[in-house]
């Protein structure tokens, strides 16, 4: 039987398995045996060109890159975490899980995830150091804690700080996802009783890192992340936290599906009331859309089936900097939206949106000079550093 | 005799370490060991409660919704606030969507690889497979081509020498025992177990942004605004048949594939239905209300205790009786670590004891872990698919009874067959099977209720703090997936006091209390043979059976300052 009649047979993604056959396997040949049309796969290769915003030229590129013999290898390591990352790459869908962890990636040390345990499962990882250094992929998933020797998080007996040290350093990139691995996270909220830090602060001076802030991280962006990396042994253009533009220029109000009727002056004024049933605004329902940056609003979650202003509550803004002490309390109304308010005319309003548009065109622009490593200025809302204090 | 150290124990959530003692080819002894430890001790503090969900909900990203819908749980009974039956459709909706996407990957990518040996699959005749795979099952997803490319892909992946997530595995181990078909089989549902969890979740997507952590929880109800003529409305009748559809493809999925290869792999494994007992005592808070949260006699899944294996009677729960010990944990209590605390009083004062990293082994006579010893009348409790099994059984409750007895029938097993590893296995996966056919019924509900007209999704009367009094305490139950799951919180003055959780994970994987008593991870391996002490698999067996939640059991959710006054000390 050929076709699959299941919606959740285990379908193949337009790039399946291709990386499996011999080095030497022509590409069509190697598409056709995994029943995969060419034109299926230029068309998910196409999408990944788009997501990252790459000109068009980029195309052979990626899918050159994608049909290597040879997988790169990838450790995913796990600290102060709730697994919440991990749990957001198995839903990733373009592509797939399995295609990477089976055809694009060679994915040998992930606690979560892979067969071996206990001694067999440090040598996985000890092997990757050893062997390859230099050359794999260091994921980073939750905080590490730095305060009293690192008895706060330890595997197999050793330190997560130690184990952080030991293996991002030799990594030819590190990608730290989710809030917890950029910046500390809610582990390393006020009063931070275990030091917590993200990874560029607790290693500090890694090459190639990149930060894919989010609680959790958005696996769409991962693994654009990924392509390009694979693509161009290089990262793409990042801010000043280095995350990548693609994913984190643009403001979520100026993106937003509900934005016309902020323009409007249409709110949500109840939970449940008139506006919340036609989609209204959540402004004045503690929304922090108008401060923070990130694609949610277009790439969405789990197969682009919805993000949280979509299905009716606020956003909390969890990709921005220390999200969880400074945009918290969570349903509070942002005291002012710069260049906005509730208050103003229409035709402020009108006058206003027309200028945050053309800031949101430069910004677009911007992202798209994907590999000129464009850094802008830091936005008034990124620079607000919440009080540090570290209790034990 | 030698002493075993599983460190990390793989497939689960979370830091968990084992150490056991072999003697003559069997365990004598265990240890269970949590060594994660972030100290959210002090954050909720201060907080508005109607937020603590958002915070909370981040004990777990794995069980993404249950920290957040037992937060509600207890700041609507500290403040007395009704919810609308839409928002518990809704929450009855979520979770048990959550359970059943949980038990799938728990059964596939983080348990079947116990059983399952993915190298013998490259003997298999992929013929042969397929008429296996028919023998048990009609899913359609089953003809010989379909195997023989599965295989292909192994054995690609084998020939390229790079076995990615399964390089590290005890592949030729003499306790694993299917044959190469079934070995095949299982691979190709491992892969399309993955399709499944990730099509299926749409559902919570639809009604709580994205998974994981879900964002349209409320104090008073669900942030899903229902209309049946709004297309900008959350719930609405498309989105209504979205998810009707998405749900009854979770039937077939589990029906014709997660249920048949549950019972297949069993019954290659007969000895493993004796195996990994443990201390026979289960609890179950009861889940999914039918009505009232304050009735819980009506859930779906009832509330009660079985004790020592009697199933001939169900004893009540008292909230009221719900300790922790920190003998053998690495924290202190204010009136000294002999005597346990009741969530309202409890302390969460870290004081690590344990060797300096790196070391070898914990000081396992001494404080050996970052997890607290619940106990229930000082009694140690097992908590999970297997204790709402087992009660709703004892309890006479007629779908539970009717499905477990079938199945029993089938397996050619007494009931005490259940009180083992694979019992747990087992009951998680009829557990799903009952869900999945419940969850279209609440769709349906759902979806009634917003063709008459009922929209009402949130009790606004308590929304604002003014109304609130000055001082309130209240608690939240709540069946999560690996059992039941409390959290307890204490309001003054619009703000936290004082907030505790006690997990599922912290029950079954604690360490031993002040009269020793081990916990139920540490009994349930006594007695396990280990053929080979340099891979252990069998320990992975009994303890990945418990599905482990490691982040979830590590103590938690204190707002009472003492991590801070020891700094200060």
């Amino acid at each position: 039987m050929h076709t699959l009649k299941s919606p959740f047979a285990a379908r193949l993604s337009p790039c399946g398995g291709i990386l499996m056959h011999s080095p030497r396997t022509r590409l069509t040949a190697a598409l056709k045996s995994r029943g995969v049309s060419r034109r299926e796969f230029v068309q998910f290769c196409s999408s990944m060109v788009a997501t990252l915003a790459l000109p068009p030229r980029y195309l052979g590129a990626v899918v050159k890159a994608l049909t290597q013999a040879s997988r790169p290898v990838l450790v995913w390591l796990e600290f102060q975490d709730c697994a919440g990352n991990t749990e957001s790459m198995l839903r990733s869908s373009n592509p797939p899980v399995a295609e990477f962890v089976l055809d694009l990636l060679s994915w040998e040390y992930h606690e979560t995830l892979m067969a071996g345990a206990g001694k067999q499962a440090e040598d996985a990882l000890e092997r990757v150091v050893r062997e390859h250094a230099g050359e794999y992929i260091a994921v980073v998933e939750g905080a590490i804690p730095t305060a009293d020797g690192g008895v706060y998080c330890t595997i197999g007996g050793k330190a997560a700080l130690d184990i952080a040290k030991h293996v991002c350093s030799k990594a030819a990139a590190n990608i730290a996802v989710g809030a917890c691995a950029w910046d500390g996270g809610l582990v390393r909220s006020n009063p931070n009783p275990t030091g917590a830090l993200g990874l560029h602060e607790a290693v500090p001076g890694l090459k190639n890192l990149i930060n894919l802030g989010g609680c959790p991280h958005n696996p769409a962006n991962t693994a654009a992340v990924l392509v390009h990396y694979l693509t161009f042994h290089d990262l793409p253009a990042l801010d000043e936290y280095n995350r990548p533009l693609f994913a984190y220029g643009d403001i979520i109000h100026d993106q937003c599906e509900r934005r016309a009727h902020y323009d409007a002056g249409r709110f949500v004024e109840e939970w449940g009331d008139e506006g919340h049933r036609k989609g209204y605004c959540l402004y004045k329902m503690g929304c922090k859309g108008p401060e923070a940056t990130y694609n949610c609003p277009t790439v969405r979650w789990n197969d682009g089936t919805s993000w949280p202003v979509k299905s009716g509550h606020g956003c909390i803004a969890c990709a921005s900097h220390r999200f969880w002490d400074t945009k918290s309390p969570f349903y509070k109304r942002l005291p002012s939206v710069p260049g906005f308010g509730v208050d103003v005319t229409a035709d402020e309003i009108g006058w206003v949106a027309t200028a945050a548009v053309g800031a949101a065109m430069v910004a677009q622009v911007a992202g798209n000079m994907v590999r000129d490593k464009l850094r802008p200025k830091k936005t008034a809302e990124e620079t607000k550093e919440p009080p540090e204090s570290r209790g034990a | 005799m030698a002493r075993i150290v599983v460190d990390p124990v793989t497939r689960i959530e979370g830091h968990l370490r084992i150490e056991a003692q072999v003697e003559g080819g069997t365990i004598s002894d265990a240890w269970s060991s949590g060594t994660m430890f972030r100290g959210i001790e002090l954050i909720l503090r201060g907080r508005d409660p109607r937020e603590a969900w958002i915070w909370a909900q981040r004990i777990c990203g794995v069980c993404t919704m249950v920290h957040a819908l037992a937060s509600v749980n207890a700041v609507e009974d500290a403040l007395g606030i009704e919810i609308p039956d839409n928002a518990r459709l809704v929450r009855n909706i979520i979770a048990a969507t959550q359970t059943i996407q949980d038990h799938v990957i728990h059964f596939y990518h983080l348990h079947a690889l116990d059983w399952v040996d993915i190298l013998s699959a490259l003997k298999a005749d992929p013929a042969k497979t397929a008429q296996l795979a028919q023998s048990i099952s009609d899913w359609p997803v089953s003809s010989e081509k379909y195997f023989k490319g599965v295989q292909d892909r192994v054995s690609a992946l084998v020939a390229s020498k790079q076995l990615s997530l399964f390089g590290a595995g005890y592949w030729g181990h003499p306790a694993y025992r299917l044959p190469p078909e079934a070995n095949l089989m299982a691979v190709a549902h491992y892969l399309e177990a993955l399709q499944f969890q990730k099509e299926f979740i749409r559902i919570h997507a639809v009604l709580g942004g994205k998974n994981p952590h879900l964002q349209t929880f409320l104090v008073g109800g669900m942030a899903t605004a229902m209309d049946p003529n709004e297309p900008g409305a959350t719930i609405n009748p498309e989105r209504m048949d979205f998810l009707v559809q998405v749900a009854k493809s979770a039937i077939g999925f589990v029906n014709q594939v997660y249920v048949p290869d549950v019972l297949a792999v069993a019954s290659f494994y007969p000895e493993w239905f004796k195996l990994g007992t443990g201390v026979g005592n289960y609890m179950c808070y009861g889940g999914y209300p039918q009505g009232s949260i304050k009735d819980p006699a009506d859930f779906f899944l009832p509330r009660g205790i079985v004790l020592d294996r009697d199933l001939s009677k169900v004893h009540p729960v008292d909230p009221a009786n719900v300790t922790e010990y920190v003998t053998h944990s690495w924290y202190e209590y204010s009136g000294g670590d002999q005597a346990a605390r009741h969530p309202y009083n409890g302390e969460t004062n870290p004081k690590y004891s344990g060797p300096k990293p790196p070391y070898e082994f914990l000081e396992v006579n001494e404080k050996y872990s970052w997890l607290k010893a619940p106990r229930y009348q000082d009694q140690v409790m097992e908590v999970g698919p297997l204790a709402r099994l087992l009660v709703a059984y004892a309890s006479g409750q007629p779908e539970v009874k009717a499905l477990v007895d079938a199945t029993l029938g089938k397996l050619k097993a007494p009931p005490a067959a259940l009180f083992s590893t694979l019992g747990r296995v087992a009951a998680r996966a009829l557990e799903t099977q009952l869900l999945a056919s419940r969850l279209v019924g609440w769709i349906e509900q759902l979806g009634d209720n917003l063709a008459s007209g009922n929209v009402r999704i949130h009790n606004g009367e308590k929304w604002n703090p003014n109304s609130w009094p000055k001082t309130a305490q209240g608690f939240g139950f709540f069946e999560a997936p690996r059992g039941s799951l409390g959290h307890w919180v204490e309001i003054e003055d619009q703000a936290i006091k004082n907030y505790q959780a006690v997990v599922p994970s912290t029950w079954n994987a604690g360490p031993r209390d002040a009269r020793g008593q081990r916990g139920p991870y540490e009994s349930a391996l006594l007695k396990t043979p280990v053929a080979d002490p340099e891979r252990p698999l069998e320990i992975l067996r009994t303890v990945h059976s418990f599905d482990p939640c490691l982040a979830c059991a590590v103590h938690v959710v204190d707002a009472r300052g003492h991590v801070l006054a020891r700094a200060e000390a």
